[in-house]
């Protein structure tokens, strides 16, 4: 036992300062793999944690939004609508929403603006998201001034301020009361912009969607699994920015794969050769090689995996909020509740670290099993 | 000290923070306090991901046709929706 753990402990010597010897092609294949993985592992943690966030918000969605479409463009529901819908049996509530955009004129901003008539929401009166107080430099107790659609001033008194933790899903907010809503965006009265349906049974959600859309054929109901399926579909790996970072990662260590498996170098050979001419058995070589890849893959992965749970969780994954930026003014902070998935991790060092180890082995076996004489002369 | 327990050691830390990793999330998921009431009890059904275009504020609500819509022959160009697609009919997936 301890004579065999004395011979890795050798070998493991000889292939470190073998490493060493090529220091600059190693240390630049190393922090090659090493950002391979990164980039991998920390799309991966980020994509599971804004799929939890999604879960979580999703599980307070209504049941069933209805909007009406007039010249395939959504327009405002009438508040008819509202109670039709409500005596359809199965129905057990219909909540007319107001909400909208806001485009600020000072900053170049998009806000989304939401009546609620929660008593905490007084009449001139406002709750925002820390991404508006952020861009706007504002304060509890400050006043909020947007201009109405009559483009006439309305100063709104903020009372609260959603914390940063929040802005996954309020960065842009404003919270208004439906008062202040109707006044600011000249909305008309008796409408609303789409209604919540809340259903009782969730197996009756098509039959009570089939029935809207029969009763109102300009009506188009969303269901609340139809709303997660969009969300699945924005952060399933075939989609958008993972495939396209997951696309030009792949192909990065497809090349490094092939690179290594396509053969040794003729120094490589000669060093096999020389091995085995002062006495070293083809496994002996073989272990060698095992743990240069080892060596390298492995530390890639540890390092690598680490690096991209700090970038995610600890630094609130800058590389990909750049990319989610784009022109955006207000943009959240993406603190995200850390989310690890051992399974997916374990995807990532199977389709990783064992082919890469694997490809290092495959060439140095046909080169160690030749005789050394030749090895060295070729 | 020999280089390969230099290496091994630097291994075992790597591993030991990398096995801690589950343990972290699980205990930051515990304390992460629980969402807003005020904010759920607006029944929201988007992220606020990228607030650039509306159809990639709220996909869950857009229309298919959202990013081409301003104009008959208008070209998507907003940067985010090249990242967050437009959801497809359950029948339109690959």
């Amino acid at each position: 036992m301890k004579r065999a753990l004395e011979r890795h402990l050798n070998i493991l010597e000889f292939t470190l300062a073998s490493l060493l010897r090529r220091k600059a092609k190693n240390l630049s294949l190393l922090a090659m793999y090493l950002l391979v993985i990164f980039i991998l592992a920390s799309l991966q943690f980020f994509v599971t944690a804004l799929k939890r966030e999604a879960a979580i918000i999703l599980s307070d969605a209504p049941d069933m939004v209805v909007q009406r479409l007039v010249a395939g463009r959504q327009d405002l529901v009438p508040a008819r609508y509202a109670a039709e819908i409500a005596n359809i049996r199965g129905v057990t509530a219909v909540r007319p929403r107001l909400w909208g955009y806001y485009y600020d004129a000072l900053n170049g901003a998009n806000y989304t603006i939401i009546a609620n008539d929660d008593p905490a929401i007084g009449p001139e009166r406002v709750s925002i998201g820390a991404g508006v107080a952020k861009a706007r430099n504002l304060a509890v107790g400050d006043l909020l001034p947007l201009i109405s659609y009559d483009k006439a001033p309305v100063m709104l008194e903020i009372s609260t301020i959603f914390p940063s933790n929040s802005d996954l899903i309020a960065a842009d907010m404003i919270i208004i009361s439906p008062g202040d809503f109707r006044q600011l965006f000249n909305f008309p009265s008796g409408q609303a912009t789409d209604l919540a349906v809340m259903v009782r049974n969730p197996k009756e959600l098509p039959t009570v969607a089939a029935k809207i859309a029969g009763q109102f054929p300009d009506s188009r109901p969303i269901l609340k699994n139809e709303i997660q399926r969009t969300y699945q579909s924005i952060f399933d790996w075939r989609g958008g920015m993972t495939l396209i970072i997951l696309a030009s990662a792949l192909f990065s260590f497809i090349i490094f794969a092939w690179d290594k498996a396509a053969g040794l170098s003729a120094e490589e050979r000669k060093e096999i050769g020389i091995l085995k001419s002062i006495g070293w058995e083809t496994s002996d070589v073989l272990l060698l090689k095992f743990w240069e890849g080892a060596v390298i893959s492995l530390t890639a992965f540890l390092v690598g995996t680490v690096l991209a749970y700090g970038h995610v969780f600890f630094l609130s994954a800058p590389l990909f909020a750049q990319a989610l930026k784009g022109w955006s003014v207000v943009y959240p902070r993406f603190q995200l509740v850390p989310v690890v998935d051992v399974y997916q991790l374990a995807v990532l060092f199977f389709l990783t670290v064992v082919p890469y180890t694997t490809a290092t082995i495959i060439p140095c076996w046909r080169a160690a099993t030749i005789d050394p004489d030749a090895a060295m002369r070729y | 000290m020999r280089r390969s327990v230099q290496f091994l050691l630097f291994t075992a830390v790597s591993l030991t923070l990398f096995l801690l990793l589950p343990l972290h999330a699980r205990h930051a998921q515990q304390h992460s306090g629980s969402q807003i009431a005020q904010l759920r009890r607006l029944q929201l059904t988007d992220l606020c991901l990228a607030t650039e275009a509306r159809y990639t504020r709220h996909p869950a609500l857009a229309d298919h046709h959202a990013p081409f819509q301003e104009h008959p022959l208008a070209l998507e160009h907003f940067p985010s929706g090249s990242l967050i697609l437009p959801s497809l009919p359950e029948s339109d997936k690959p």
